[in-house]
């Protein structure tokens, strides 16, 4: 019992920060642009994050720090194909290897020291319920902040009239343009957005999952949440779902690296990589469904003519 | 303040020739601060990043060999990005190149005589392009996006790497080191002039592939439809020419010569496999193609720049103790430049004060907004 409930534990751990990346990059999509930086803002964010915590000592701070580096990354990316209409892919792909790089070169110095660790929630008496206890009482302030932050983007994109417009506008800039809406402000603001949400899910892996830096520590999970976005066909909930088999996918192999399956580690490492293909496979095959949920005019420069 | 785009009635040739230029010259400037930031006289760091790691001849051959693969792969992203499709997995289609042109020499070690090479230089591009084959299937069949599947292979074929030299094709005799036996005389691709340098018949292909490509793209038909068919789908449909055909054509293309950058490095710089073979040269190439302005030719000149950042990074490394992710800086803010100058090509940039120049902003686009329609 208590094996199964640490499993899942380690489960909600692993599919936290997919969910936070995925979540914010999933707003960024619906205002119609395409950020595959998503990967370096995320590293940054664990670098930035871990810096902060480490030379503050304080967890909190480090995870305020991570969320202001995504964002003022993000800003970057935002400033070339927003205001300089740049190639979104290409602009996107060149956050990522800027991002990863300079990770590297910050966090040398902090290689191999101690980080400091985010306590995990424990509220006397409620999280020593058998059981449900810790799944629900005793997890990481992380946890509850990436479920509320779903149903928060799910409310606001879907029951608010500003959330409207942001989706209005990823259908079709020009039209939203015309109608007098600021198509480059409200994709600012979503870029920024996405930008927090990649950092906060990096200050996550540094200061919760694996309390130290490690170069590359992000490891693909930026690009999984890339994915996570479409096998998900931009609905938050659908996210949700994704990013905890994603993570069950990411512990189980994990598991079964411990249990010493007679099957090479490598083999088992790639099993992430391997089953993002193949949801992407299984979700595009139905082209009816991408169709109708992608984002109109996701990744076209749009420049007001006005 | 704010920043406002003026399309240009065509694009302009000069910022066309001029953008890289400009965006090297950001560059630059954009080092100096870093490397002030980090406590070093940024003339004494450019000194020793970019001057002295080409200073002697033998260092012009260790340019020549990170540029090689670097050009290669370039190339074939080129055609694949003209054509609006995007492969970012050359990194992976690198290694398998590399694996696959390796089952000569750690397979079949008593296989002597000049035609090992070539027959490792065909596996290799076989490799690559087998390996590329993924992802056009995927998006041709279900059309599942290239970029995400691309991606993900890489990972999944470091990890392949990784398994083959710690596990079956591990040198017995290695003392435990994961790597493979080294190659034998005739499978090692031969130098160019030993006695200056280590620089070997990989820079002569990444040239040949060059001029080759450039020939393709700017003479013959199917470099035609490659720019149709990037530029407008649906006149490329009216035209008749298959989409899905082109997507297959520049991933088979594109993977061939990532795979024969692959099994080149493997087989004239290293001489055997380990579990990292590649600094990044798919990636970087991604940068190079760009730098390159997805010119062949352009993509030559824009090799050797990259391939001295990264002679650049390992000499401040070792005078200046600086990380050498100082290459990975420098080549990220590179392509960040490059993207934004190439903006000029097609618009004239205006800074826009606030609220007082709304209104003749608008005066003074309404004449342009008629004559762009």
């Amino acid at each position: 019992m208590d094996i199964t409930i640490n499993i899942l534990l380690t489960i909600a751990t692993a599919a936290t920060p997919l969910l936070i990346a995925a979540i914010g990059e999933l707003v960024v999509e619906r205002s119609g642009v395409l950020n595959l930086g998503v990967e370096g803002m995320m590293i940054m964010g664990a670098v930035g994050g871990f810096g902060a915590g480490y030379l503050t000592g304080s967890p909190w701070i480090g995870l305020l720090a991570a969320i202001i580096v995504g964002a003022l990354f993000s800003l970057l990316f935002a400033v070339m194909t927003l205001s300089l209409a740049t190639n979104q892919v290409a602009t996107g792909l060149s956050l990522t290897l800027l991002g990863l790089g300079l990770s590297g070169m910050i966090g040398t110095s902090f290689v191999g020291q101690p980080g400091v660790r985010l306590p995990n929630l424990d509220i006397p008496g409620l999280s020593s319920i058998p059981v449900v206890g810790k799944l629900i009482f005793g997890q990481d302030p992380v946890f509850y902040i990436s479920i509320a932050l779903t149903a928060a983007v799910m409310w606001f994109l879907f029951r608010t009239r500003t959330g409207l417009t942001l989706r209005s506008i990823g259908d079709s800039h020009t039209s939203a343009h015309a109608l007098g809406i600021k198509v480059i402000r409200y994709r600012y603001l979503a870029v920024i957005f996405g930008g927090a949400c990649a950092g906060l899910a990096g200050g996550h892996l540094s200061l919760v999952y694996t309390p130290q830096w490690v170069e590359n520590m992000s490891a693909g999970r930026g690009w999984i949440a890339l994915a996570l976005v479409v096998f998900a066909s931009w609905r938050p909930w659908r996210v949700l779902a994704g990013a905890y088999i994603f993570g069950a996918v990411w512990i189980g192999q994990l598991h079964a690296q411990a249990f010493g399956i007679p099957v090479p580690s490598q083999f088992l490492s790639s099993l992430p990589y391997l089953a993002t293909i193949v949801v992407l496979v299984l979700i595009s095959r139905n082209k009816r469904l991408t169709m109708m949920n992608t984002p109109a005019s996701l990744g076209q420069p749009f420049v007001p003519d006005r | 303040m704010r920043i406002e785009l003026v399309k240009r009635p065509q694009r302009s040739a000069l910022f066309s020739m001029l953008s890289p230029f400009i965006a090297f010259a950001l560059t630059i400037i954009a080092g100096a601060i870093m490397f002030a930031l980090l406590g070093v006289n940024p003339l004494d760091a450019f000194n020793i990043y970019f001057i002295q790691p080409i200073s002697e001849v033998w260092q012009l051959h260790e340019l020549a060999i990170k540029a090689a693969p670097l050009i290669l792969i370039a190339v074939g992203l080129s055609v694949c990005y003209k054509a609006n499709i995007w492969n970012i997995g050359a990194e992976g289609q690198f290694i398998f190149g590399a694996i696959f042109g390796s089952i000569i020499p750690v397979l079949f070690p008593q296989f002597e005589g000049p035609f090992v090479i070539p027959l490792m230089l065909l596996l290799g591009m076989i490799g690559g392009a087998l390996y590329a084959s993924i992802p056009a299937f995927l998006k041709t069949r279900f059309s599942t996006n290239e970029i995400l599947t691309s991606l993900m292979l890489v990972y999944v074929a470091q990890l392949f790497l990784d398994w083959l030299v710690r596990g079956p094709w591990r040198d017995p005799q290695g003392h435990g080191f994961p790597q493979t036996i080294q190659f034998g005389d005739w499978a090692v691709l031969p130098q160019l002039m030993p006695d200056d340098g280590r620089a070997n018949w990989g820079f002569v292909f990444a040239l040949v592939a060059a001029v080759a490509i450039w020939l393709m793209m700017s003479r013959m038909l199917k470099g035609f439809e490659v720019r149709v068919l990037g530029s407008s789908p649906r006149a490329g449909r009216f035209a008749g020419f298959g989409f899905n055909r082109m997507v297959f054509f520049t991933f088979l293309l594109s993977g061939a010569l990532a795979g024969l950058a692959g099994i080149s490095e493997v087989s004239g710089a290293i001489g055997q496999l380990q579990p990292v073979i590649s600094p990044g040269y798919g990636f970087t190439a991604i940068i190079v193609a760009f730098l390159g302005r997805l010119n062949p030719l352009g993509i030559v000149a824009a090799g050797l720049v990259l391939a001295l950042t990264y002679l650049g990074g390992e000499a401040v490394q070792t005078a200046l103790g600086i990380s050498d992710k100082v290459a990975r800086v420098f080549q990220g803010m590179l392509l960040f430049f490059v993207l934004g100058c190439d903006t000029l090509i097609h618009y004239r940039i205006r800074l826009i004060g606030l609220a007082l120049t709304n209104g003749a902003a608008k005066l003074e686009a309404a004449p342009k907004l008629e004559e762009a329609r």
